[in-house]
């Protein structure tokens, strides 16, 4: 789960990592009025959406009084972001935070991921600030500074001490930032986060070291425990049908093609997407319904995937191994006649009880298209579609 | 013996009294596999399927010898009924649930480094449908009657798509020596390179059928390997191929976030290994026929 920059400094604040001054706005009035309550002659209006890449976008601005922050915050609200990382659709702009500009040294990238590699958590830090770590190792990789905790006792300071001094930083400034590293990992450790970036934190005129930009992600799966995480969560920054599946456990991405899929398994989902792309279509989406292919979970999988426009056939690829085929035949069946799928489905079942699917996806008397083999899926599922998209092969709710 | 278990091999569940570790407990007797007891805490003395119920793990081994376990425990507790398994001596854990917050695999995994190479337990998964070797024994969830006996090795980080490759195998005539799930997650028992290891030294395994997907280093770790130490015919598909960067792909460790990471990049980086690639998943078992000719 993301946050917004906001939230991520607000959290990080909280593990003694120094912030700037700033407040959040719902609004134009509110954002000018935050200034002024702030005081001071410069400010840095930034637009808070879910995403990197906002200042090359336009959603970040400097302002030098409140009028001109209530005028490019009028500009900002309710528009849609664009950024390299957002997708052509954007993300929509609801909350800017408004923050006291600072004298600006020297920018530091600063980033904690889980490293799969050595499977423990991992600082990676680089004194090229302000650029994106793809970048950087890109052009500079000679400038990135490693080191990987140990999980039984943690961040030592001597480890801070060394990224401190590979970085360059002066001596009076090297246990402030030893301070900002430790509240990083304590936060990250604490929080279950799978990443922490400030980028850049910087080292400012009158020698403080300052997050001027943050970001954190957190562990899905550890949420459970930190409620107050949870609560952060902001939906009107996730794709809507992502948001709906999430909500019912489903496991689903949306993407750009028009054959919907809905499988069982994750693996089987991507290589049932990549068989769809070998057979010269397009994928709509990622959909995985999980090990039990209940009527109940078919039947939603059906509203997700057709609740995408550009879905002009459905492939229903299940492999049943502990439930039964001529089960999920008789989901699928079900679920066709509570879900309005107006385009071809095609229907493959594979595994235990297969012939007795067949008979009873054959007897429904719905005009699906069936496969035996996931190659016979994909092909007549790319069929249906280049086909007459008008043809009789709709199904009809009944 | 096969790479982790034989017909022998006495099995505990751990979280023996859910209604899906019922089920699934059943499921491995009907095979075949020697299934011993259970634990949950709290409820030793009961019995399930006719199978003792033990408190703690080390009260298990010390009762029935268990050398083996499933852990079918939910995820805020699953790392702990793991390290718990670790430190009764249990041989070999496979570890089906799905959902376990990464930083807990970190503290198993550096728990485990606590014993000695010679006593330390191996796991697989979590997040994976577990371990059959045919005609011997099943730890886990899969369908036991989709594999045949036989010599090709199977790994791989999906459960549907393992039975798709089995299902494949079985048309083609083709049998299993063992197959393992390593699992979806981004923190994982065992690795390819790992389970790669395994069934070079296996006597029963002339093939390995290796199942990656986007995401993470283990399969250009585990093509690094293949390359210098692997003298068995390997067979390779990477799932993921239309997947988009940066978006997870149901499983926590499908997604791409560095280079090498995604399918064509590690298709590529096992190509070069001397692996050879299926690149359409209906075409996994018509490869490894052609392969074993």
């Amino acid at each position: 789960m993301d946050i917004h920059e906001y939230q991520a400094k607000e959290v990080l604040s909280n593990f003694g990592v120094a912030i700037p001054q700033g407040a959040l706005a719902y609004s134009p009035e509110q954002a000018a009025y935050r200034a002024r309550e702030m005081g001071g002659e410069r400010w840095v209006v930034k637009a808070q959406v879910h995403a990197g890449g906002r200042g090359k976008a336009g959603g970040v601005k400097v302002c030098e009084s409140d009028v001109e922050i209530q005028e490019c915050t009028e500009e900002m609200f309710g528009k849609k972001l664009v950024t390299h990382q957002t997708g052509p659709e954007g993300k929509g702009i609801y909350r800017v935070y408004v923050e006291a500009a600072v004298p600006i040294d020297r920018e530091i990238y600063l980033g904690f991921v889980l490293d799969r590699s050595s499977q423990r958590i991992m600082i990676v830090a680089s004194g090229e600030g302000g650029m994106e770590i793809e970048d950087i190792s890109a052009t500079r990789p000679e400038t990135i500074v490693r080191a990987t905790v140990e999980p039984a006792v943690g961040l030592q300071e001597f480890q801070c001490r060394e990224i401190a001094f590979k970085l360059g930083i002066e001596a009076g400034l090297v246990q402030h930032l030893v301070r900002t590293l430790q509240g990083c990992y304590r936060a990250f450790t604490e929080l279950d986060a799978t990443m922490v970036e400030i980028n850049p934190l910087v080292i400012t005129g009158d020698n403080r070291i300052l997050a001027l930009d943050a970001k954190m992600t957190f562990d899905d799966n550890a949420l459970f425990r930190h409620p107050q995480i949870s609560e952060l969560r902001d939906k009107s920054q996730e794709d809507p049908r992502e948001a709906r599946a999430a909500d019912r456990g489903l496991s689903y991405v949306g993407l750009d093609g028009n054959i919907g899929c809905i499988v069982n398994g994750a693996g089987l989902a991507m290589a049932t997407m990549d068989t769809i792309k070998l057979a010269g279509g397009e994928p709509a989406n990622f959909l995985d319904i999980g090990g039990g292919a209940t009527p109940e979970r078919v039947a939603k999988a059906f509203r997700l995937v057709m609740s995408d426009k550009n879905v002009q056939a459905v492939l229903v690829n299940i492999f049943a191994g502990i439930n039964r085929c001529d089960w999920v035949a008789e989901g699928v069946v079900q679920a066709l006649r509570e879900v309005q799928v107006d385009v071809p489905v095609i229907v493959r079942l594979a595994g235990t009880n297969v012939s007795e699917g067949q008979k009873i996806l054959a007897q429904s008397g719905l005009p699906l298209i069936r496969a035996t083999t996931l190659n016979e899926a994909a092909e007549r599922a790319v069929g249906a579609w280049q086909s007459d998209l008008n043809q009789s092969t709709k199904v009809r709710a009944s | 013996m096969s790479i982790f278990l034989d017909r022998d091999t006495r099995v505990i569940v751990q979280g023996i009294t859910g209604k899906m570790a019922r089920f699934h407990t059943r499921d491995m007797i009907e095979y075949g596999t020697n299934v011993v007891g259970g634990v949950v805490p709290g409820k030793g003395g009961e019995t399930v399927e006719g199978l003792p119920v033990f408190d703690t793990v080390k009260d298990a081994v010390a009762e029935t010898g268990a050398e083996a376990t499933l852990v079918f425990v939910p995820p805020p507790f699953a790392a702990d009924s793991i390290m718990e398994a670790a430190d009764a001596g249990i041989r070999y854990c496979v570890c089906i649930t799905d959902g376990i917050p990464a930083q807990d695999m970190i503290r198993v995994k550096r728990y485990m480094y606590r014993y000695p190479k010679e006593r330390r337990m191996v796991l697989t998964g979590p997040n994976c449908a577990g371990t059959i070797s045919p005609g011997k024994a099943l730890l886990g969830i899969m369908p036991g009657h989709i594999y045949l006996q036989g010599n090709v090795g199977i790994v791989g980080r999906s459960g549907t798509l393992g039975y798709e490759a089995a299902a494949q195998l079985k048309e083609h005539g083709i049998g299993v020596s063992t197959s393992v799930g390593i699992g979806g997650d981004p923190i994982n028992g065992s690795s390819f390179r790992d389970i790669l290891e395994r069934f070079e030294a296996d006597d029963e395994t002339d093939l390995i059928c290796m199942i990656g997907e986007i995401g993470g280093p283990q399969e250009a770790e585990a093509a690094e390997y293949i390359r210098d130490h692997i003298s068995k015919p390997v067979v390779a598909y990477v799932a993921g191929l239309t997947a988009p960067k940066g978006r997870t792909m149901g499983h926590a460790g499908a997604i791409i976030s560095a280079f090498g990471e995604s399918a064509s990049e590690k298709v590529e980086i096992l190509s070069s290994a001397g692996v050879t690639v299926a690149e359409n998943p209906a075409v996994i078992g018509e490869t490894i026929a052609r392969v074993m000719q």
